[in-house]
């Protein structure tokens, strides 16, 4: 028989503190402004050059400047800082509202705000914070991630990229994998081992700007999506850098990481969410004016029940993931939600994505629709920042452990 | 030293297609996508970017309407107006309201708030009217800049580039005045998230057009609203006397 405060567990009550699900249906005003400038944004800025960004694979430099000034690379950063000093939630929003513009352009929103700025923000120092956050903030310089190896993605307490002191430097050795906005970014949080004998608690997080002596980059990597980001590797050989460019305390880099990620996670499902709206809309606006059978296909039900699936996937995906948000910006504990969030949303997403091309038929398959692009847009999703099956781990780890006696 | 009445209007987003109710007595608009009129965006931006030049002081953003146009006051005040007001218009008083009562209310405020400008859309996209800022400046009796497409402050006086149909006009006229905003005078900010922020903690008047001694009756009767006439095909024709004889045949010439 489950005691009271498990049940209360189970059933994920928000308590006082926290805003109720009712008031889901209805965003607070300065939400839904922050909502309607973003879509208002993507609309005019990202939609149009969409296509060319991912066909010519073109850093959106420009836009990431505007978004920068519009502080949608520093939501959360506090004013002081040079932030936008709003919640996970308008967050959440805002990536999702880019991402429907251009799935690239959300992927970069994504990993500037969560990835880089995040952990700085929660575990950096406020001289460490003024120096890798602020100029961060303008869209000006954007920022990457480092914890994936080409030896372990998943099994990321095996990291080999090391560590070592030498007087007052650290020097870094070791290639860091898939990194996300490597070749446009000017400083990277990076994960090497410090002491190997405490395994994953031995690793420790590090800043280091870019280009800096002993980083390199490897080639681009030419993906099926978000084309308009540059993926490569890190290689670091004798990377040396200030002993104060540790980020948190010695030994804290897998806390770190994981912690970044449980955020992140909620930034790539509302990146996912963007892709998959964008999906559902193509079709949808493709149903009411394609005729076939002498009326609109939007009329054959095979066509209704496939957007009537898609939107039930994006909109549970997407009350996911504004729960989660709403959890993080309570301060309660929001992992479980946060992974549910990110695997409820990239599902849908290549759900979504393969099926707004079945409803465009053969014109679905040719680029001069935008569904192809969303297809292969939303296929990363279910990958990066924690595989699906990860995420299933996450949510099972979690579960059980309300469960436990 | 001076202050700036910017008006607003909440209108149905130009990318609505918009649907005549079944019984013709106007478009539909419940729960249809609204926003702030594009000329009347055009408009606060050269109000915030006139403040921002340290022409002048303050901007007011003034919506005319029910609760809802609260909404477009709030992304005014996120555009970077200061505060704003809102007159209170609702019901039947706010079907029937046309340019002249609004003429009369912008008026009204212009002189309460000892306003230098009032810079306002050329033109609202659900009416076309093209008239409130002419007849607010005729009830002011101030000079008037319209079609601004170029607007320079010099001292008390105001350089205005207007667009006509021969080409380019330039005026001066001098303050207070009133401006309308034509498409090329500048390209509308985006609000920014910190500026949404700010927004929450400024001002919103609320008044009601008796306070301000105007009198809502409308002389205008709509009496009925039809889409426009389906385009038919087009005929094409080879030589310029198949158009004269085909233009007879139909009775046009």
């Amino acid at each position: 028989m489950l005691s009271l405060d498990s049940s209360r567990k189970t059933l994920g009550l928000c308590v006082s503190g926290c805003r109720s699900l009712s008031s889901l249906a209805e965003l607070p005003e300065m939400h839904q402004m922050m909502r309607q400038t973003c879509r208002d944004y993507a609309d005019r800025e990202l939609g149009p050059i969409a296509g060319k960004l991912d066909k010519e694979h073109l850093f959106p430099a420009q836009q990431v400047r505007e978004l920068g000034a519009m502080g949608v690379m520093a939501v959360e950063v506090p004013e002081a800082l040079g932030g936008a000093g709003m919640d996970y939630l308008a967050y959440s929003l805002a990536v999702e509202e880019i991402s429907r513009g251009c799935g690239s352009t959300g992927c970069v929103v994504s990993v500037n705000n969560s990835l880089y700025i995040g952990p700085i923000l929660k575990f950096g120092t406020q001289k460490q914070k003024e120096q890798w956050i602020t100029p961060f903030t303008t869209g000006e310089k954007v920022g990457c991630f480092a914890l994936s190896e080409p030896g372990n993605g998943s099994d990321a307490g095996a990291a080999s990229t090391l560590a070592r002191q030498e007087g007052e430097e650290w020097v870094l050795n070791g290639t860091k994998a898939w990194i996300t906005n490597s070749w446009d970014a000017s400083a990277t949080v990076i994960f090497a081992t410090t002491d190997k004998s405490l395994k994953h608690k031995g690793i420790s997080a590090f800043l280091v700007p870019m280009p800096h002596p002993g980083l390199s980059l490897g080639k681009k990597e030419d993906k099926l999506g978000i084309r308009a980001t540059s993926t490569a590797n890190l290689i670091l050989e004798d990377c040396r850098i200030p002993l104060g460019n540790m980020l948190g305390s010695r030994g804290s880099g897998f806390k770190i990481a994981m912690q970044t990620l449980d955020s992140g996670r909620i930034g790539i499902a509302s990146q996912a969410l963007g892709i998959a709206q964008a999906a559902l809309d193509c079709a949808a606006d493709y149903a009411h004016k394609r005729t076939a059978f002498g009326a609109p296909i939007g009329k054959l039900q095979a066509v209704q029940f496939k957007l009537a699936d898609m939107a039930v996937a994006v909109e549970s995906a997407r009350l996911l993931t504004w729960k989660a948000a709403m959890l993080k910006d309570a301060k309660k504990p929001f992992t479980k939600e946060a992974a549910m969030a990110k695997l409820a949303a990239s599902e849908a997403a290549t759900f979504c994505g393969h099926q707004s091309i079945q409803v465009l038929g053969g014109m679905g398959y040719v680029t001069d629709m935008p569904a192809e692009r969303h297809y292969r847009d939303a296929r990363i999703t279910e990958i990066y920042e924690g595989t699906s099956e990860i995420q299933r781990l996450v949510i099972a780890g979690q579960l059980l452990k309300e469960y436990a006696s | 030293m001076s202050r700036v009445l910017v008006g607003v209007k909440r209108v149905i987003d130009y990318a609505v297609k918009i649907r005549v109710k079944p019984d013709h007595s106007g478009v539909v608009t419940d729960g249809v996508k609204h926003s702030m009129n594009p000329f009347c965006e055009i408009a606060v931006e050269e109000a915030v970017k006139l403040k921002e030049k340290k022409f002048i002081k303050e901007v007011v953003a003034v919506s005319c309407g029910p609760t809802q146009v609260t909404e477009t006051i709030r992304t005014a005040l996120a555009m970077g107006c200061d505060r704003g007001i809102h007159v209170e218009v609702s019901g039947k008083d706010y079907e029937a309201m046309g340019p002249l009562q609004i003429a009369k209310i912008f008026a009204a405020l212009a002189k309460k708030e000892e306003a230098s400008l009032v810079i306002l859309g050329k033109q609202a996209i659900d009416d076309d009217c093209n008239q409130t800022g002419q007849m607010t400046a005729a009830l002011l009796d101030w000079p008037q800049g319209t079609f601004a497409s170029e607007v320079t402050i010099d001292g008390e006086k105001v350089k205005v580039v207007r667009e006509i149909d021969g080409g380019l006009e330039t005026i001066k006229i001098s303050m207070p005045a009133v401006l309308t905003a034509d498409l090329r005078l500048n390209t509308p900010r985006y609000a920014t998230l910190p500026n949404i922020m700010k927004a929450k903690k400024k001002k919103i008047a609320n008044m009601k057009p008796a306070d301000l001694g105007v009198d809502m009756v409308s002389r205008v009767e709509v009496l009925r609203v039809d889409e426009p006439p389906t385009r038919l095909a087009g005929v094409k024709v080879e030589t310029v006397d198949d158009l004269v004889a085909k233009l007879k045949a139909n009775g046009t010439i």
